[in-house]
């Protein structure tokens, strides 16, 4: 994509106060959204609207902190969102046939975890660029999505299992509590540790990365292995949200999470992002949706807004990224 | 890496196998396991179908061989076909409608050629937002319902015959006739083939590689108008989601017809022998009864396939 030369000049990551600023900035932005939408309307301040953005915010995030890791690599995972929907159904299975929400969890976990591990494949022992790989596996998906439930909705969980996504904790609802869990641990993750180090090195130059050492296909597989867990991780919040699943519930998700992803500061050149970024990236996402549904804004806008977003968001990356050098 | 990969001259006969056989081997497999998949009625029904998908893979072919990628074609498709609906429905007239069609689609493909080119936005991603933008644009201008009701000059485009040959397949002859001139026999298509291989090359010769690359993504937009008036004709209505995926046909079609998503090179006559492989398969696998998710997986899985060997060829 670009040359490598101009790859060599990125900002260093240790270079932490210029991450915190881009935080910074968005997190500004956040406010500045739910200011205008305060004055709009009514009922944007109400308790009960805040926790559904915070619930809302939550289900992007857990598919776009994967993918963040991925396209820390300069890589990209499209099919995240039918990944999604195939997990949700085999773990919904599961429950069905066997009662037991561990072992369908389990199963959703694992589900998006292969899928994941079979586009790492792709991309490094096929050496299959990876937009392109994930696309087909999104199709790959879709239809084998579509044959398996023939048409038919699985409906109807424990009571236990359907806390996860819709009950509450001293107040707050437990997506968020297990948010600021995966918050933690992808944040500490990623800049604590040598191996988000590493992942930071192979997106910055590929070729450097290699040459010091770093097992960069390793690496690789492990990320997209992570982003296919992560999928399957909001494939069960999903389920237990809405108590039901269906073929086509993944064709939504993909857009919104790489628009969170891009929104957070994460450059699709590689090696310049961070989780919290992403985070906050959900979080404004969520804030222009909701805001549009509290002015009864047809939700029949929804694609529309959310491609000029993750548009103006690559525009503004790769202009701030000029201006650095 | 990729500045280190000298741009091989495109040998068409060594890709003939790749592709040729692809096609023989599915056309053998279904007249073997799939009753009247042989009869002429089938086939021509294989080769009317595949004319929505050869005007999308052939300008795909183009921009792919840029190195670089139009996610939002399906999409567009899906928009300029409500257009044409809509417009025809209002003024009567099948002429306006096109009109219609292909000034969105143009319009979008000019988008996609500015973010890519002067603004320099990845493809992939650039493409992705504009199908977002088009995905919503058709459910606010069709307000989620279906246009029905469109007049008899639009629907009977889809199923009149010019000396015996139906309409869509004159089309799609045409279409592969203008592209084949524009690529092998125009300045531009010289061109085309620098801008994948050797950017700086266009540069040093004075040429503006951005205007280039601009012209090649509007082209696409405005076959997708063109295939949206043969998608309505179709339908014989406009619909909010008609066309959302055929982008990855028309993807598969190219990647099938051996054409490099890396290297500059293409080859339009392995992009028309893989829409074929891709209408035989679909056609092939709805008459054994297959759903139509096993056929898009199956798709995809010739994708993946199709790509993997593309990387052992040039890795060889």
């Amino acid at each position: 994509m670009t040359d490598i030369s101009k790859d060599a000049i990125a900002p260093p990551r240790s270079f932490l106060s210029q991450d915190a600023i881009q935080v910074f900035y968005r997190l500004l932005a956040a406010l500045l959204i739910c200011a205008v939408l305060a004055v709009l309307s009514d009922s944007f301040l109400s308790l009960g609207n805040i926790l559904n953005v915070l619930r809302q915010a939550s289900l992007t995030f857990f598919i776009a902190s994967g993918l963040t890791l991925v396209v820390l690599t300069a890589g990209l995972d499209l099919s995240v969102g039918a990944n999604v929907a195939l997990s949700a159904c085999i773990a919904g299975t599961v429950i069905h046939k066997t009662g037991s929400p561990a072992l369908g969890i389990l199963t959703g976990l694992a589900c998006g975890g292969i899928v994941g591990l079979l586009n790492g494949v792709m991309v490094t022992a096929l050496r299959i660029p990876s937009f392109i790989a994930t696309y087909g596996m999104l199709w790959v998906l879709n239809g084998l999505t579509y044959w398996y439930m023939a048409g038919e909705t699985l409906h109807g969980f424990p009571a236990g299992f359907r806390q996860i996504g819709s009950g509450y904790l001293f107040g707050l609802p437990i997506p968020v509590y297990l948010l600021l869990v995966f918050l933690g641990i992808g944040t500490l993750f990623a800049q604590r540790t040598i191996w988000g180090q590493e992942i930071y090195a192979i997106g910055a130059n590929p070729v450097a990365a290699r040459l010091s050492g770093i097992p960069v296909a390793r690496r690789l597989l492990l990320v997209y292995a992570v982003s296919g867990t992560m999928a399957g991780l909001a494939s069960i919040i999903f389920l237990s949200r809405l108590n039901s699943a269906e073929a086509d519930i993944g064709e939504s998700l993909t857009l919104p999470a790489i628009a969170a992803v891009l929104i957070g500061g994460t450059s699709l050149f590689g090696g310049v992002g961070t989780v919290f970024g992403t985070f906050i990236g959900a979080l404004i996402l969520t804030l222009v949706l909701n805001g549009m549904n509290l002015l009864s804004v047809s939700a029949n806008w929804q694609p529309l807004v959310t491609g000029i977003i993750v548009i103006l968001a690559v525009w503004l990356d790769m202009k701030t990224r000029r201006r650095a050098q | 890496m990729r500045e280190a990969a000298v741009v091989s001259q495109p040998n068409p006969l060594q890709r003939i196998p790749g592709v040729a056989i692809v096609l023989v081997l599915l056309i053998a497999l279904f007249s073997t396991i799939a009753p009247g998949f042989l009869s002429v009625a089938n086939l021509s029904n294989v080769l009317v179908q595949s004319t929505i998908l050869t005007m999308l893979a052939l300008p795909m072919t183009l921009i792919i061989m840029t190195e670089g990628l139009d996610l939002s074609m399906g999409a567009v498709l899906t928009l300029t076909s409500l257009c044409v609906a809509i417009v025809s429905l209002a003024t009567h007239s099948m002429l306006l409608g096109l009109g219609a069609g292909l000034l969105v689609g143009a319009a979008f493909g000019f988008a996609n050629g500015w973010l890519v080119a002067i603004v320099g936005i990845p493809p992939f991603v650039a493409t992705l937002g504009t199908l977002g933008m088009a995905q919503g644009l058709s459910l606010i201008v069709s307000d989620g319902q279906s246009v029905v009701g469109i007049p008899h000059s639009v629907r009977d485009i889809y199923s009149a015959t010019l000396l015996g040959v139906p309409v869509p397949i004159v089309m799609a002859l045409v279409t592969y006739a203008a592209f084949h001139g524009l690529l092998y026999h125009t300045r531009f298509g010289t061109y085309i083939f620098a801008l994948g291989g050797n950017r700086e090359a266009l540069r040093y010769a004075g040429l503006s590689p951005n205007r280039l690359l601009i012209a090649v993504y509007a082209i696409g937009g405005a076959m997708a108008g063109i295939a949206g008036l043969l998608m309505t004709a179709r339908m014989n209505s406009g619909h909010p989601t008609a066309g959302l995926g055929l982008e990855f046909d028309a993807i598969a079609a190219v990647a099938v017809g051996g054409t490099s998503f890396e290297r500059g090179n293409g080859w339009l006559l392995g992009t028309l022998l893989g829409v074929l492989s891709v209408g035989v398969l679909r056609n092939g696998l709805n008459l054994i009864s297959l759903p139509s998710s096993v056929q898009v997986a199956s798709v995809g899985v010739l994708v993946i396939v199709a790509l993997f060997l593309d990387g052992l060829r040039s890795r060889a």
